[in-house]
């Protein structure tokens, strides 16, 4: 549903279906729900088989690459090793909220996923790695997972099953980069967050050195009822032509449009009636400019781009930007986007971890040229500097952060070019009268 | 802020006065019940050291802040070298390394707040609190306000946390009445 506001008849509620209901968020409102009921069953239920389920299921990762769960889970072999199920809940991505709401509300369901998950990786202890930030979504789990511990779901003899399965909170302390997976790993060993270099990958050597799965919070909160209803039910949802995007999404919706909030469709959703007839479109007297559909990372869409967009992760690939993690970011008409381009760059160079140079020095140098764009103190030159900087950032660093604080300069530049160069032009019209400029800028 | 001084020339906190805070003389924050917690805290990790972020946060719950003197309990409890404590310590923005306000107030301006006018939620706040300027403690010590990057709730423009606390929605009309009820 639309949380804040209620279900819109169009979305598909299956995670959101209790967001509102304060009643869903205790042990026993949850089980009253049908909670537990997978968890009970995958308890029983070999993992390799829970592992074939979820592939066959389609489910692809909701925190913004989109791998496929099943295979990444089907990495995990019944070696004997100690293996590490994780859960990042360390949504930080601009734009995105949605992780938050199923926290907030439904705290059960994630612990269900997550306590599934282990079982079915060959875990017997999983952390959820929380954000600092989220003190509210952080008491509602902790409390959950408290509930299910004396309750028996988990511990040494979870659900009766006579398997161990140990699920801890962990809270992070303000670092947008611990969403990077890696990085995580370091946060939660208690090191700096920087990421890792890859290979190895967290199947081999993960969280404190072992075989890890990690997984997003939406993806894990979407697996017990995979599990519970089978994955032939799953697949009902989704374009019927598109077989490679299966299921129901969450997106947060902000900026200037008329009903922010929550939003769960069906992937192959049109887009324009989701900004239009879901959220409500534009404020009044106002017209949409650009679109950001996936978090803050992902190519900017003109309106006209954006309304003839399809919403599942070969949808929005085709218009020339990526699903990410669903949060879906409007500009309207009012908006400066050379400003706000900038102050995105910001946020990237704020939130660099500082490993790599080129992130290092390109979010900040990226960063300099936009605000003096911004400010009318710029020159044409500026433009081929910054898609040069853009161009040593991309596919050069041990994470894609440096990539993704080239991503809207090089589409803004793209698609917005008339304003960037209306900054120019007004900075040429000002040099022209001796000492206007200064004055300007001052 | 995960660096040292910042080349982006968009510092989002004023400097405080550093310097001026001691610790001392220093009374341990991990004893009796606080030590029992920590003590249940590391049971749930392979490695001392993964107990890192939650005994830093015991420590500023206790103490509102993280001084040098705590780093080196920590490091003592953890068996890992105070220099290595201050290094993750800095990493996260989160970690007050000086005393701050009794109501620490956290302004999102990222993007999509931005758009929504949470500028002027800061302006409001600067303003109305008293505290003069970002990163700034109000004469009274009641309030120190900085900026933050997404706070991850930007459908609820423009967010704001106190201490523990999220508030949402707030407009610059909306923010001397949110003041006045924390005293």
């Amino acid at each position: 549903m639309g949380y804040p506001h209620g279900s819109h008849p169009r979305e598909t509620p299956i995670l959101s279906k209790y967001f509102g209901d304060a009643g869903a968020r205790t042990l026993d409102g949850w089980r009253a729900r049908g909670g537990y009921d997978a968890l009970q069953q995958a308890l029983a239920t070999d993992p390799q088989e829970l592992q074939m389920i979820v592939k066959d299921s389609g489910l692809r990762g909701r925190g913004g690459a989109g791998f496929p769960t099943g295979l990444k889970w089907s990495f995990m072999k019944p070696d004997g090793k100690i293996h590490y199920m994780l859960c990042n809940a360390d949504e930080s991505e601009p734009g995105t909220f949605k992780d938050r709401e199923i926290m907030r509300w439904t705290p059960h369901g994630l612990v269900e996923g997550v306590a599934l998950a282990a079982h079915a990786i060959y875990a017997e202890t999983a952390y959820i790695y929380i954000r600092g930030e989220f003190t509210e979504p952080y008491a509602h789990v902790t409390r959950a997972v408290e509930e299910a511990y004396a309750a028996g779901v988990l511990g040494a003899n979870a659900m009766g099953s006579g398997k161990r399965v140990d699920v801890h909170v962990h809270r992070g302390a303000g670092a947008y980069i611990c969403g990077e997976e890696t990085a995580l790993m370091n946060s939660l060993e208690g090191r700096r967050g920087n990421p890792r270099i890859k290979p190895p990958f967290p199947a081999i050597a993960g969280l404190f050195g072992r075989p890890t799965t990690i997984n997003n919070v939406e993806t894990l909160a979407t697996v017990p009822y995979i599990i519970k209803n089978g994955a032939e039910w799953y697949k009902q949802f989704g374009r019927p032509d598109n077989p490679k995007s299966i299921g129901t999404k969450l997106f947060s919706v902000c900026g200037n449009i008329t009903r922010p909030g929550n939003y769960e469709v069906a992937l192959g959703f049109p887009f324009k009636d989701f900004l239009y007839d879901l959220c409500g479109g534009p404020l009044p007297g106002r017209e949409i400019k650009a679109v950001i559909p996936g978090g803050s990372s992902v190519p900017i869409l003109t309106r006209e781009e954006s309304e003839a967009a399809i919403m599942d992760y070969e949808g929005f690939a085709a218009a020339g930007t990526l699903l990410g993690s669903g949060g879906v970011i409007v500009f309207d008409d009012k908006q400066d986007m050379v400003r706000q381009i900038a102050r995105l760059v910001r946020f990237y160079a704020h939130e660099s971890c500082a490993q790599c140079t080129q992130c290092r020095e390109g979010t900040a140098w990226t960063l300099r040229i936009m605000e003096r764009i911004r400010d009318g103190a710029g020159t044409a030159e500026d433009f081929d500097t910054l898609l040069s900087i853009a161009d040593n950032m991309t596919g050069k660093t041990i994470c894609v952060l440096s990539d993704s604080c080239a991503t809207p300069v090089v589409s803004g530049l793209k698609k917005f070019r008339g304003e960037f160069e209306a900054k120019i032009v007004a900075n040429r019209a000002m040099v022209t009268v001796p000492g206007a400029f200064r004055a300007s800028a001052a | 802020m995960s660096h040292g001084p910042s080349a982006s020339g968009g510092a989002l906190v004023a400097a405080p006065p550093h310097g001026a805070h001691h610790d001392e003389p220093y009374v341990p924050v991990f004893t009796g019940q606080a030590r029992a917690e920590l003590d249940t805290i590391m049971s749930r990790y392979p490695s001392k050291q993964a107990a890192l972020l939650p005994a830093l946060w015991l420590v500023q719950d206790a103490r509102g802040w993280v001084s040098d003197a705590s780093m080196e309990e920590v490091a003592n409890a953890l068996d890992i070298t105070p220099a290595y404590v201050k290094g993750v310590t800095t990493f996260y923005t989160m970690y007050h390394q000086h005393p701050v306000g009794r109501h620490f107030i956290q302004v999102c301006t990222t993007t999509p707040c931005n758009i929504c006018g949470a500028e002027d939620v800061v302006k409001s706040l600067l303003e109305h609190s008293g505290c003069g300027d970002l990163g700034l403690t109000s004469a009274d010590g009641r309030f120190t306000v900085i900026e933050v990057e997404c706070l991850g709730a930007c459908g609820f423009p423009t967010p704001i946390m106190i201490n523990n606390d999220f508030v949402e929605s707030v407009t610059p009309e909306s923010v001397s009445r949110i003041l006045a009820e924390r005293t």
